[in-house]
């Protein structure tokens, strides 16, 4: 990989790590509501797995902790985080919050609640590319706790099945919000999980970006030649709670904590360039201060000074807002 | 102009939109080389093959998870589940996924598929083949429920639903498949929303949908008889309702009864009478009345299945009564 892309990919990760932070900040300050998931901590996964794939051409799925793909799958953080505003510029109108960043612009076919439940939208989507024979793949990110659901076992068998192009990103963060992976699951590594569907896995570091992109790429390959699905896992770490009111203290040691922080993604990659002399501490700095900016002048500006949806717009959306009457009618009655 | 079985107009509407449009799918269980358990899609398989007409394994919510994940790429795939019943292991995807993306998406990504299933009692299929849930759908918001009566409607409504751009979740009926009735050659199409006034009348206006519209025909040709002129309502769609046709109807007879097969409370029944309330209270010359299942798992004995389960008698005798004249 040459120097650019390289530093490219720190400033995509380290821009991922601020908005998110500054997204904390605006929640302190009610600015932002619901629930609030942040990615801080398992960058190097969505940037790393994404920069292998095609930007707004392969589908990309995936749970509630979803601000840092929709992004790198193309959605633009200034309506990213309109949307955590609960604005009407946002990525889902307003409509959807942190949970539920859609842009189909990106192929970016939104975030889920329902933990297991992207699994076989996933399949659905690549289930559409294998029909239409074009050459897209579906890409469904998910946590280890997903695999304890039944749509992980059902949707495996039919994707393997049925040769269908998805491949399945587990982003092993070692918990299930508060029960860590060995008091809730059987078998723990993930990949293991697959093989009675034939599906062929693997497992990898996830904190080092360059990692992470050389085992995506095989994987997307296998996938986007007709090989059927992938399942590949990341070993990773979400350096905050599982959301804001998680204080993570009840279920895990301050010392595993800090081992991970030593292998915080940003941390990892930004040593491995400057020990590879792509870039110093001043141009980190340099770059801090540009993604500050942005932040503060495109993305934060853009959020506080949108307007929020019209309550007179609040039945739009549950149907079809234009549907076709020979359809839908309604049927004519003659009274008497 | 045929008479056509209920199964068969179902087939032909299958088989019309797989012709019309390639981005036409079917999935279920034994819906391929079988043909459906009830016909319904019965040498469709041979004809248009296995990418198209799709058996899929016993795993009802991913594959209507499925279902809703090729809509959202361009597909209308007709997701057959085998009962009702089935349909609970589904609600996840339908309920939590199909009827809330279009709206969580802020109207930017759509969910155009039809779940289609037979809900309702048959005969003596105890209580886990025999749930009737309508109410359960038609309480969610983002969602079409429609109940075809006939063939005639079976045929038109499923061409109509395929082509709606909304998830639809298409309630036939056991006991109906095999009903006959003529239904044009020519292709046509019946709309998905409006309520049908299919007998005019001005004492009593029965209302019903599925095979609880069939009880209020049968109900009306017997109040005939005595000299009671029963207008019977066809729901049609469940969600959304057609309320102005109720009340116009309710406001001519001054007197209202709803037949559903489901248990009563929080259900289709609940929901026309508030409606009837709401919409026209002093229009009424009499208390509106439910005729609706026992409050019990559906039991597997023939008397007692019978008991538990409401007939046209029910319905005829309710309407009797409520005329004063039981």
């Amino acid at each position: 990989m040459n120097a650019a892309d390289q530093k490219r990919l720190l400033r995509e990760m380290t821009f991922f790590r601020r908005f998110e932070e500054r997204a904390f900040e605006a929640y302190m300050e009610h600015k932002i509501g619901g629930f609030l998931h942040l990615y801080i901590g398992q960058e190097a996964v969505a940037t790393g797995v994404l920069e292998m794939a095609r930007r707004g051409h392969d589908y990309v799925i995936t749970g509630y902790r979803d601000h840092v793909h929709a992004m790198k799958a193309g959605a633009p953080p200034r309506e990213v985080m309109a949307e955590l505003y609960g604005k009407e510029t946002g990525s889902s109108r307003g409509r959807g919050g942190s949970m539920h960043i859609f842009d189909p612009n990106a192929k970016f076919m939104g975030g889920y609640a329902l933990v297991g439940e992207p699994f076989p939208l996933a399949a659905g989507l690549a289930l559409a590319c294998k029909y239409k024979k074009t050459d897209q793949i579906a890409i469904c990110f998910l946590g280890d706790g997903a695999n304890n659901q039944g749509t992980f076992h059902e949707t495996m068998n039919m994707a393997s099945l049925w040769k269908l192009p998805v491949l399945f990103v587990c982003e092993n963060n070692l918990y299930a919000i508060g029960t860590r992976i060995d008091r809730s699951t059987a078998v723990t590594d993930q990949y293991k999980r697959v093989c009675g569907y034939n599906i062929p896995s693997s497992q990898h570091d996830g904190q080092d970006i360059e990692i992470v992109m050389d085992s995506a790429k095989k994987a997307v390959d296998h996938v986007r030649s007709g090989k059927g699905p992938y399942f590949i896992e990341y070993l990773t770490y979400r350096l905050r709670g599982h959301s804001m009111s998680d204080k993570t203290a009840a279920y895990r040691s301050k010392e595993e904590e800090q081992q991970w922080q030593r292998r915080d993604p940003l941390k990892v990659y930004a040593d491995k360039l400057k020990k590879a002399k792509v870039l110093t501490d001043d141009d980190i700095k340099e770059m801090e201060r540009e993604i500050h900016e942005e932040i503060e002048n495109e993305v934060i500006k853009f959020a506080e000074n949108s307007p929020a949806p019209r309550v007179e717009e609040l039945n739009k959306y549950v149907l079809d807002d234009n549907p076709d009457p020979r359809w839908i009618g309604p049927l004519q009655n003659t009274y008497q | 102009m045929a008479e056509m079985y209920y199964w068969e107009a179902i087939r032909r509407a299958h088989d019309e939109e797989l012709a019309n449009d390639i981005n036409v799918i079917v999935m279920g269980e034994d819906v391929g080389v079988v043909g459906g358990t009830y016909k319904a899609t019965l040498g469709l398989y041979q004809k248009y093959g296995e990418n198209r007409v799709i058996d899929t394994p016993i795993s009802e919510n991913s594959f209507c998870g499925i279902g809703i994940g090729a809509s959202m790429a361009g597909l209308r795939p007709i997701v057959e589940i085998m009962s009702i019943n089935f349909a609970l292991l589904a609600l996840d995807t339908l309920i939590n996924a199909a009827a809330k993306i279009r709206y969580m998406s802020g109207g930017r990504v759509s969910c155009p598929m039809v779940m289609r299933t037979p809900g309702g009692t048959a005969h003596q299929l105890a209580a886990q083949h025999s749930a009737r849930l309508a109410r359960l759908f038609m309480s969610t918001s983002g969602l079409r429920v429609v109940t075809p009566r006939s063939p005639l409607d079976a045929y038109g409504m499923l061409k109509s639903a395929v082509r709606c751009n909304d998830p639809v979740i298409f309630i036939e009926h056991e006991r109906m498949y095999n009903m006959r009735e003529e239904v044009p050659d020519k292709e046509f199409f019946r709309p998905l929303e409006g309520a049908e006034v299919v007998r005019r009348g001005t004492d009593i206006t029965l209302i019903g949908y599925n095979l609880s519209l069939q009880l209020c025909l049968e109900a009306a040709k017997r109040l005939e008889k005595d000299g009671v002129s029963a207008e019977v309502i066809d729901l049609r769609s469940l969600k959304p309702l057609d309320r102005e046709t109720i009340r116009r109807s309710v406001e001519k007879t001054h007197r209202v009864l709803v037949a559903e097969e489901d248990e009563a409370s929080v259900g289709v029944g609940s929901e026309i009478i508030t409606t009837v309330i709401e919409e026209c209270f002093f229009a009424l010359d009499a208390q509106p009345m439910r005729i609706h299942a026992a409050d019990v798992p559906v039991p597997y004995a023939e008397n007692l299945e019978k008991a538990a389960i409401p007939d046209a008698d029910d319905v005829y005798r309710g309407a009797l009564s409520m005329l004063g004249r039981a």
